[in-house]
């Protein structure tokens, strides 16, 4: 075996800690100790929440879900970095081989305007599920399609979409950026359907819509700064969102949808 | 002693040639009108691919939606999750198949304990799933002049599984929770999100609505409908360690159940080769490693017991591997089951690898040297990184080591070939339900059940319901919601109330042990009366000592899980007696006592080929069986060798 020997970990944990939306939270510091390296992050998490229910203490809310980095419900700012210090990995996916004897993990909820507090680590990513409802879809009806293999998608332009429809809308993108921009999330769906026969006949419309229903969630505008792509667990690139950018400026010019 | 029914469950099948069952059929079935559409409600519990499909078809036919989910968006449910592909029976490889092979392969794979009219319909539909998909823009997998590719799978000797990567179930998905938000932006669905169900409210003997409870604010809340579909997926959690999502549970079903909703065959349950071995303790889940892997990896442990050395120090003639020395003419892709227990059996006897013995290698050198690294990591990049991040080893450099486990779960309610449960306007669509995989289910065909039955099927039998029944509106202030209300309600207070010393997760903890021991890859008759009285003492410890913090007023993770694991308690006895009374080896039901000298299933066709419909009694009473006869005229019966 290659791997190094598991090895167990005393650590100091700074958590955010909020009751609901409208109260004031604030860190919270917990002890925990015997954790192996082999846990996952959350694992870790896990085992302080036992800890808390033991004696009598409400457990920290978390978002998550497959544990496998693929649903896009978990997500946490684990010592400033959305989803902690590995790249292109969820915090569900993150191990605490990450982390070394003694050290001290500051804990925070995603923060942006637009993603308000639920309680503890949780936020309301729902302004997602709204601009995808401006348009990010094919209208095609259930029953209204054609044989597959009539329209043809070369190779390398289903390699593209495929990179971008890879995003698993966790909101690591909008927690990452100082201006909580959401346009790393936006043009990977934009590029996905942009790139592909199927996404032609609403391509105008589409950018349109998903940018101004962007803009109305209160998501901030975009200064290029690419934290986004750093902190993106599917590793979306920075290169959709110039795509973005020349779809928006073609259809504010051009369109005729 | 098990009670049966006196008169045997009819799945309501039209008769006639296979291939033109469903045509027929859908000429019987009675129509609602498009501007009538808009005058019926339909409730839709679930956004995985069943539910999202679903939900999305029936307001683009003008149903009033109702679309319910327990995560924060329908994009998050664990259909997300399935990695390898979805079947069809395009034949675009001119390799020989057919709607008829892939209904073959798919009854044989399940051991003859499915519905043959349901299967046969479920191929034929497969087609249609990729073309509509295709349509919604989903980014399957190309080949250089732009046509769609396959790969193969588990159980079938052609390439008819089309895919995205190692994200199929992503893609798809998202592809089903694209159409339903633009029927959200359009008004014909109405997005309930981080909402339970929590009841099932009938009317007269007929669904009529729901309970739910707001995981956010802790408030109760009912609906009223025409119709419940019910698309909550499988109770693998019912095993605590599972490639399973950690809100995957059990509650909805079961509720429906104790509301009258038969449960077929629970003991049916999928344990998978290639997941990622237990590492200690605190593992919270396991990940699988997708079967398409197998197209490429060698599965092989050392011929000789407790070998130590490090895999790369041990020559090729020193490796046993045993699924292409078992089963010569499928290899490594021999099916799930049958591969899950030749894994289990090499680890049992001693030659299992890893520190704790229990796993084995699945070894891509071969494949690396003949293909080159580049060619592997496009195909299954993201499963290698996934890997290595759990596991710290590099699988383009070491094999992977796996071992199987709990993934899927082929019973569910019973449902008729309208995918309709006995009670009139509940139906079950996807993994809820029972109906198409019988014993064990191939890979890549959850996918495509969900999808036929969300986009295809339920458009069509639902309307039937409404305009033959002719159901008259009500409202939430009959009685029955009122009850339905109060129980779901005084539930969660009791568990609050037991205020005792142990938490959620021991409970869970400890009800996956009894399951993975007694009812897991090999059961017996003494193990499985043992289990039965173990989940009986563990639920009444439950009810005694369990401790849940906080209040039920607010977000509450831990009470959320707490009643989860209350219906797993009384389910899992269910599981545990229905694996009991069927005295045969089938597909993933394992029975030691009936085996052939192989160590393959020994099957009793003429004493169980029936569906075990449960009905429901009451907690830790027996319940009275229904059984319906399963005929076998186009797949007639056969030995299930893949040798």
């Amino acid at each position: 075996m290659n791997h190094a020997a598991s090895k167990n970990l005393n650590l100091t944990l700074k958590i955010w800690r909020q009751a609901g939306p409208k109260q004031a939270g604030g860190l919270k510091t917990y002890q925990v100790s015997g954790i192996s390296t082999d846990m996952s992050f959350l694992e870790m998490l896990d085992v302080l929440n036992e800890q808390l229910i033991a004696s009598g203490e409400e457990p920290v809310a978390f978002d998550h879900d497959c544990r496998e980095g693929i649903c896009g419900t978990c997500g946490v700012v684990i010592n400033g970095q959305a989803h902690g210090p590995d790249s292109g990995t969820t915090t569900c996916q993150l191990h605490m081989r990450r982390f070394k004897d003694g050290d001290t993990i500051v804990i925070e909820p995603w923060l942006a305007k637009a993603f308000p507090i639920v309680r503890d680590l949780i936020v309301d990513r729902s302004a997602f599920d709204r601009i995808i409802q401006a348009g990010g879809f094919v209208s095609v009806n259930t029953g209204n399609a054609p044989e597959a293999n009539t329209t043809l998608v070369p190779h390398h332009v289903q390699q593209d979409a495929m990179s971008a429809a890879a995003c698993i809308g966790c909101g690591a993108c909008v927690a990452s950026c100082k201006n909580a921009s959401a346009m790393l999330f936006v043009s990977a769906k934009v590029s996905h359907l942009a790139s592909i026969p199927q996404g032609q006949g609403e391509r105008s419309k589409r950018v349109l819509n998903m940018v101004a229903t962007m803009d109305a969630e209160h998501f901030g505008n975009c200064t290029n700064t690419g934290e986004c792509e750093a902190a993106c667990p599917a590793k979306i690139n920075l290169t959709n969102i110039a795509q973005l950018n020349r779809e928006y400026l073609k259809a504010s010019l051009f369109s005729k949808e | 002693m098990v009670t049966v029914a006196d008169t045997p469950l009819d799945g309501r099948c039209p008769d006639g040639n296979i291939a033109s069952r469903w045509d027929q059929r859908k000429r019987d079935l009675k129509l609602v009108a498009p501007n009538n559409k808009r005058k019926y409600t339909v409730i839709v519990v679930g956004t995985g691919l069943a539910g999202g499909s679903a939900a999305a078809s029936l307001a683009e036919l003008g149903y009033n939606v109702l679309s319910f989910c327990i995560q924060d968006s329908p994009r998050r449910a664990h259909s997300i999750a399935a990695q390898g592909g979805i079947n069809a029976a395009k034949n675009y490889q001119n390799d020989g198949d057919s709607v008829w092979r892939l209904f073959y392969d798919t009854v044989k794979g399940g051991e003859w304990r499915a519905r043959e009219s349901n299967v046969y319909r479920l191929a034929t539909l497969s087609t249609s799933i990729i073309d509509q998909c295709v349509a919604q823009g989903v980014p399957f997998a190309r080949e250089y002049g732009g046509t769609l590719a396959n790969r193969s799978f588990g159980g079938a000797q052609v390439s008819r599984t089309f895919y995205c990567g190692g994200q199929t179930g992503q893609q798809l998905l998202l592809g089903a929770y694209q159409a339903m938000m633009r029927q959200v932006s359009g008004g014909g669905i109405k997005l309930f999100t981080r909402r339970e169900m929590l009841d099932l409210v009938v009317v007269d003997g007929i669904a009529r609505g729901i309970v739910t409870r707001d995981l956010v604010t802790g408030k109760y809340e009912t609906f009223v409908s025409d119709a419940v579909v019910l698309c909550t997926g499988g109770y693998g959690n019912a095993y605590y360690l599972s490639t399973m999502a950690k809100t995957c549970n059990v509650t909805a079903a079961w509720r429906c159940h104790k509301r009258g909703a038969y449960f077929a065959n629970p003991c049916f349950t999928q344990i998978h080769p290639t997941c990622i071995p237990v590492s200690g303790d605190h593992q919270s889940k396991l990940t699988l490693m997708s079967e398409s892997l197998r197209n490429d990896g060698r599965v092989w442990v050392p011929k000789t017991k407790g070998d130590t050395r490090s895999p790369d120090q041990i020559p090729e003639d020193e490796r046993d591997y045993y699924l292409e020395r078992r089963y010569p003419s499928y290899g490594n892709l021999a099916p799930r089951d049958v591969s899950s227990r030749a894994a289990k059996e090499r680890c049992d006897a001693g030659f299992g690898v890893g520190q704790s013995g229990m796993s084995v290698y699945l070894d891509f050198s071969k494949a690396i040297k003949e293909d080159g690294e580049s060619v592997i990591r496009e195909k299954y990049g993201n499963l290698f990184h996934m890997y290595e991040r759990i596991t710290d080893e590099n699988p383009y450099k070491v094999p992977m080591r796996i071992y199987p486990a709990v993934h899927y779960t082929m019973g569910g309610l019973w449902v008729d070939y309208n995918l309709q449960s006995n009670l009139p306007g509940l139906y079950v669509l996807g993994e809820a339900n029972f109906s198409d995989h019988g014993a064990n289910r191939l890979g890549a065909s959850a996918l495509m059940q969900g999808l036929a039955d969300g986009y295809f099927v339920i458009p069509y039998t639902v309307g039937d319901h409404i305009a033959t029944r002719k159901v008259k509106p009500i409202t939430a202030d009959r009685p029955e919601f009122h009850d339905a209300l109060e129980s779901a309600k005084s539930r969660t207070t009791a568990i609050l109330n037991v205020n005792g010393t142990h938490s959620t997760e021991h409970f869970h903890r400890a009800l996956g042990k009894i399951m993975w021991d007694h009812v897991g890859m090999a059961r017996n008759e003494k193990g499985l009366l043992h289990a039965i009285e173990q989940i009986k003492t563990l639920r009444e410890q439950f009810w005694h000592d369990v401790k849940v913090v906080g209040s039920g007023e607010t977000l509450n993770q831990n009470l959320e899980h707490a009643g989860r694991v209350a219906d797993f308690l009384e389910f899992a006895e269910l599981l545990a007696r229905d694996a009991l009374h069927r005295d045969e080896s089938c597909g993933g039901h394992f029975r030691e006592e009936h085996q052939t000298d192989e160590g393959e299933c020994d099957r009793n066709d003429a004493d169980f080929s029936y569906v075990a419909a449960w009905q429901f009694k009451g907690v830790g009473t027996d319940s009275i069986l229904h059984k319906e006869p399963l005929t076998f005229v186009d797949a007639p019966f056969g030995v299930r060798s893949y040798k």
